[in-house]
């Protein structure tokens, strides 16, 4: 969150990831025509997840804060979403019935 | 916390009429924190912990997605080709140029450019109406399509991609666009609310209330912003581009 004002200007930064984030954008689209078989998903999956650490780490100012708590935060709630998602995942993945 | 942070450093006054160390308080600093830096520090640690809370709620909309769609695979794919992708990628390039305002905003409020902190809020929001603008436009199309989750819903010979001769079920198709309304539709509350916030600190801009001291508003209603992009950021290939080759 503290850009320790004064510095240099943080305005290059946030322009470039500006930018990085339309081509990602762009590229997901073009990838989501492309026959990948069974890796379009994670390709698709992939660049949202590039983009989002992008706007977390430089729009929302992980990178620079100066409260390691943030990280702390940060990571707590990735760790919990994955083990929502990955034990719901390997519940459904092994139930022969269905 | 930030609440009353807020609701005191409008009052400069009410810590000097204590009459503690009156001599050298800084009016923008609560009497528990030890310097700006630690109050600005708490405050978006609060928010992100409110943020974490919003993952888990989202989460287990995503973890529903995630179980029917590894289910009905060939029918969500069928059901996510009748959305319409333009719009839906039009909608991310509008969310991420107003991330990029917002983080204009709060750079301004860091160094004291009024002007510029109200245009990139004024901005922001109307980024954020046009991006309910072509939800609603998309909305519009599925209501037409009768796609919408219901007594009316009708999917009927809908091929599946990749399997010529295969029609899609058009109870799992429902249940794509049961999944499809409620997370769009909940992120867009969420975006109603954001543009609330942000005409809230629009006024607070225009009166001057912001310095580079006390900005906290802009900062943390900027995460809250930054949050809901981020949601969209995956709503937008999960829902539109499942299984998009011709």
């Amino acid at each position: 969150m503290s850009e320790h004002s004064s510095a240099k200007s943080p305005l290059k930064g946030y322009i470039a990831v500006w930018i990085a984030l339309l081509a990602g954008t762009g590229l997901t689209v073009y990838a989501a025509t492309l026959d990948l078989a069974p890796y379009n998903a994670a390709v698709a999956l992939g660049i949202a997840t590039i983009k989002a650490t992008l706007v977390a780490l430089f729009f929302m100012h992980v990178w620079h804060a100066s409260e390691k708590l943030t990280k702390l935060v940060v990571i707590a709630a990735l760790f919990f979403l994955l083990l929502l998602l990955g034990l719901t995942m390997t519940d459904y993945a092994t139930r022969l019935w269905s | 916390m930030t609440r009353h942070a807020r609701r005191r450093s409008q009052l400069p006054d009410s810590s000097a009429a204590t009459g503690l160390h009156a001599e050298e308080h800084n009016p923008a600093l609560l009497h528990h924190f030890a310097e700006p830096q630690q109050q600005r520090d708490a405050a978006s640690l609060g928010m992100w912990v409110f943020l974490a809370t919003e993952v888990m709620f989202f989460g287990g909309l995503f973890c529903a997605y995630l179980v029917y769609r590894r289910l009905y695979f060939g029918d969500f794919a069928a059901a996510s080709k009748t959305i319409n992708m333009g719009l839906g990628a039009t909608n991310t390039a509008v969310l991420i140029c107003s991330s990029l305002t917002v983080v204009l905003a709060v750079w301004a409020a860091q160094t004291a450019r009024r002007t510029l902190l109200i245009v990139s809020l004024i901005i922001t929001m109307l980024l954020g109406v046009v991006f309910l603008g072509i939800k609603g436009i998309e909305y519009v199309e599925k209501f037409e399509e009768h796609h919408v989750p219901g007594a009316s819903f009708s999917f009927d010979h809908v091929a599946i991609p990749g399997h010529p001769g295969q029609y899609a079920d058009p109870h799992h198709a429902q249940l794509f666009f049961s999944l499809y309304f409620v997370m769009t539709g909940l992120h867009a509350l969420h975006m109603i609310i954001g543009l609330g916030i942000f005409l809230w600190l629009l006024t607070m801009a225009w009166k001057g209330r912001f310095t580079p001291e006390w900005h906290t508003p802009v900062e943390i209603g900027g995460l809250y912003w930054h949050f809901v992009d981020i949601v969209w950021i995956y709503l937008f290939p999960l829902l539109y581009l499942i299984d998009r080759h011709p």
